[in-house]
């Protein structure tokens, strides 16, 4: 589904953030990509998502070769792929709904098709009584949990999730990881970037990504 | 069970039921670019003053160009005999004598000669009304209205009044005629040259403001990238809200174009019977406006819509091209 080679990046001529990067992601797998603080996790998931340009290395997505794809093809893969961000990224003049509700609305779908599983979704992540809010207004939480309605509701072959349970308490993390597994049932690719020990913890059957000095490190 | 098809049957079950969230607080069609972050007021103002500018060029030169088919149409099925007065001859006679002779012309539909007291009236505007003309020379003039069928031969008419009328003098209206083709011409074109300059002037702001919403709304246009939003749609965005902002303004600078023209209209009617307000009156007529030019200043309004829409889509997606 995904695949590294031997890639590198940098920031113009500085020094670079990730060396020889080498891993794959399989279809129906299931990993965590850790590291301390500033290793390049985030980094990492946007090179992923093909926000950014390796320096060097080859990144094979779905089987294509990132660097061969034109505009509308990035649009078609990113359509497969569901992305939690660790600053939430919301916005701030559609409503908790709206938000949720977006991947389904650029694709063009009608409204009255989605509105039942958008409405279902959100209460089940525990915001239906905040669907008509305004993000400003959540709590840290209450945006974490939109964000992940908003990465879940389109039902991507690929679950990117950079440090979402950052913001939520452990009861709150423990039935989020609980979504993240059953999604990875149901066919969906999850990667997890996060750093906290626990949450690992509660998921034996993953591969740890681990990041240090710019270089990944991977413990079936 | 797994925890979508739970929520994919609920779903299915709000729909069978018709139980939705309050559809009073879904927005279906709520803005993916918000209005405040695009400079709206500003641009509606610019557009506003572009489309009264060019609707008012347009209008003008609309109503010059009415003008002049109207005087030439007139003028040309005309011409005008002027007996001046001479030491010794009856200028009364001479006049009955010119309008007698120019009866018998062949392509002479009517001839029309002006008395004494009409041709005195004539220089009123310019002379006064309180100036004793009775001791003045004042040329006698005789109208001759041409017949459309026939081509009467002015060169024949002049000859034979100048044997037997020394004072006689034939007027054909060719020498002004073609000044008032020349300067309607003239003035049509410095307003299509006008006209250009305020659609380059108009397309620039709006390019401008295009490229300062893109920069205000970088993070949004990012978002949309990630959960999937094609190029074309997000440029379709920010299309529809500057389409809406020039109609705005278009509606405005239009409107306050008409309301301009009617004023001028009603104005036009108080001066016309001094001698600058006859002047304007034949220059431009009496400022009423057909459907010609409220037709014109309508699609005027409407274009500078559809171009302040187009002019942003593509900036937008040039923009949006050039994002690696």
């Amino acid at each position: 589904m995904v695949r590294f080679e031997n890639v590198g990046l940098r920031y113009g001529m500085g020094a670079e953030i990730l060396k020889d990067i080498s891993f794959s992601i399989e279809p129906q797998s299931f990993q965590f990509l850790t590291g301390p603080s500033g290793a390049g996790k985030t980094t990492l998931l946007r090179l992923i998502l093909l926000a950014l340009r390796p320096t060097r290395g080859l990144i094979t997505l779905f089987g294509r070769d990132a660097l061969t794809l034109d505009k509308g093809a990035i649009t078609d893969l990113r359509r497969r792929i569901g992305v939690v961000f660790q600053d939430f990224r919301l916005l701030d003049h559609l409503t908790t709904y709206e938000n949720v509700a977006l991947p389904l609305r650029v694709r063009g779908k009608d409204e009255a098709t989605y509105r039942g599983e958008v409405t279902e979704l959100l209460r089940w992540v525990g915001l239906g009584d905040r669907m008509h809010i305004l993000p400003p207004v959540l709590s840290g939480g209450e945006k974490q949990r939109a964000v992940i309605a908003r990465a879940l509701i389109v039902r991507p072959e690929l679950l990117l999730a950079d440090e979402p349970t950052g913001n939520v308490d452990p009861s709150l993390a423990r039935r989020l990881l609980r979504l993240f597994t059953e999604l990875h049932k149901s066919g969906t690719s999850v990667v997890i970037a996060t750093h906290d020990l626990g949450l690992m913890d509660q998921f034996d059957g993953a591969r740890r990504l681990v990041l240090g000095d710019g270089r990944l490190h991977i413990f079936d | 069970m797994s925890i979508f098809t739970d929520v994919w049957r609920r779903a299915q079950a709000m729909r069978a039921d018709r139980r939705a969230a309050d559809e009073t607080d879904i927005r279906p069609d709520m803005a993916l670019v918000p209005a405040a972050s695009i400079a709206g007021r500003a641009l509606v103002t610019v557009v506003a003053i572009m489309t009264f500018l060019a609707s008012l060029t347009a209008g003008a030169a609309i109503l010059i160009a009415d003008a002049s088919h109207g005087w030439q149409d007139q003028v040309a099925h005309e011409m005008t005999i002027q007996i001046r007065p001479t030491i010794g001859r009856d200028i009364e006679a001479d006049a009955a004598k010119a309008a007698e002779l120019a009866r018998k012309m062949r392509g002479v539909a009517a001839v029309r000669p002006y008395t004494k007291d009409q041709s005195e009236a004539l220089l009123q505007p310019w002379l006064g009304a309180s100036l004793d003309l009775s001791e003045l020379p004042v040329p006698r003039l005789i109208v001759i209205a041409l017949d459309p069928e026939v081509r009467l031969d002015a060169a024949i008419l002049q000859r034979r009044l100048a044997e037997t009328i020394p004072g006689a003098s034939v007027d054909d209206h060719r020498l002004w005629l073609e000044r008032l083709a020349i300067m309607a011409k003239t003035v049509v074109l410095v307003a299509a040259v006008i006209f250009a300059l305020v659609l380059i002037a108009m397309i620039l702001a709006v390019a401008f403001a295009t490229r300062g919403a893109m920069a205000g709304n970088r993070e949004i246009i990012e978002i949309l990238h990630f959960v999937g939003a094609a190029d074309d749609y997000i440029s379709r965005q920010f299309q529809r809200h500057f389409f809406r902002l020039g109609l705005r303004g278009g509606a405005i600078g239009g409107g306050s174009a008409i309301l301009a023209f009617f004023t001028a209209s009603t104005l036009s009617a108080w001066w016309r019977a001094t001698p600058s307000g006859d002047q304007v009156d034949v220059m431009f007529g009496d400022f009423a406006l057909g459907p010609n030019v409220y037709g014109a200043i309508v699609l005027i309004a409407a274009g500078i819509a559809i171009v302040t829409g187009f002019v942003s889509r593509v900036i937008v997606f040039r923009h949006l091209r050039d994002l690696s």
